[in-house]
């Protein structure tokens, strides 16, 4: 496999990996060394991959399970949060400014959430997986995926209504 | 579409029933301009959602294919191990001529030692010839 073809196999799937490492690992540097960690594997293993039957699903349970390696391991006791920049379109400043920071909410709701509902969260509404290939990317039962989602979603909609009706940020 | 199937859908979504297809429907509602002012608060939700869709890994990753070292490293050991037979024969071939060369010499040497002392005795035999001279003479 030649390099244009690996990167035509992995160019679809990269930042899906990025983001779900960031939302594990909250802060982009350490997502990005973990993605780039992840393709070099991949990479590594690149003879191999004509087997795999979704080469896609199998680097997210990679990047999953690296990425739970690292919060587990004791150097990333200090983990850095890295605040992205949300640059978008039409809206008037007032009201951007009003949005990108309840917006921004959302993703500190999202910090607080335990992994494994973090990960379902991000798999179905960021990234609309099924609830077949979350369950089998995350090996859970899909009851138990269908368990946690509802669960996510419904922390985050009661911290976000506290945060609106309170107005503390 | 209307508020009450959204309210209806919202809750289904909660409880996580909802399929791939409605809860499209619920992000087109409420990332829309006109979302119904006490449904407000969760379109930060899912505007966050389809934000945070849009996020991209921008670092290179430098894909160097590797090197197949291994095989450079036996041609290496081999090539060190055939100069190593070569001169290490070489090596013994030197040591054997020159103990074959030592040891001719030492033959040689015993030789001309020995011839030495052959002449020496054979030195008598001139006293034998004077002798007889002197014989020979005085008759």
């Amino acid at each position: 496999m030649t390099q244009t073809e690996f990167l035509n196999v992995v160019m679809p799937f990269k930042d899906k990996l990025y983001r779900m490492a960031k939302r594990l690992l909250v802060s982009s540097e350490e997502a990005e060394d973990a993605t780039q960690e992840i393709l070099m594997k991949l990479w590594a293993r690149k003879k191999g991959m004509a087997k795999y039957r979704n080469v896609e699903a199998f680097a997210m349970t990679m990047t999953k399970n690296f990425c739970l390696d690292r919060l587990k391991s004791k150097q990333s006791g200090n983990l850095k949060l890295v605040h992205s920049n949300y640059a978008d379109g039409n809206t008037s400043l007032q009201q951007q400014l009003e949005v990108s920071d309840s917006v921004h909410w959302v993703e500190k709701i999202m910090e607080t959430l335990p992994e494994q509902q973090k990960m379902v969260l991000q798999l179905r509404d960021i990234e609309d997986y099924s609830f077949e290939e979350i369950a089998e990317l995350l090996e859970m039962q899909p009851t138990a995926v269908r368990v946690t989602l509802s669960r996510a979603r419904k922390t985050v909609r009661k911290k976000l209504l506290e945060k609106h009706s309170y107005g503390i940020g | 579409m209307e508020l009450d199937s959204i309210e209806k859908l919202l809750e289904k979504y909660f409880e996580a029933e909802t399929t791939e297809a409605e809860e499209q429907v619920l992000r087109e509602y409420f990332t829309g301009g006109s979302v119904a002012e006490h449904l407000k608060e969760y379109s930060t939700m899912f505007s966050y959602f389809s934000q945070a869709k849009e996020e991209r890994f921008t670092k290179q990753v430098p894909l160097k294919p590797r090197v197949n070292y291994y095989k450079w490293i036996s041609v290496a050991a081999v090539a060190v191990l055939i100069f190593g037979i070569y001169f290490g024969k070489q090596n013994q071939e030197q040591k054997e001529a020159e103990y074959a060369y030592q040891q001719t010499k030492k033959a040689l040497g015993l030789l001309a030692q020995n011839l030495d002392r052959g002449t020496q005795k054979v030195a008598y035999l001139n006293e034998f010839q004077e002798t007889k001279q002197k014989i020979y003479k005085n008759n």
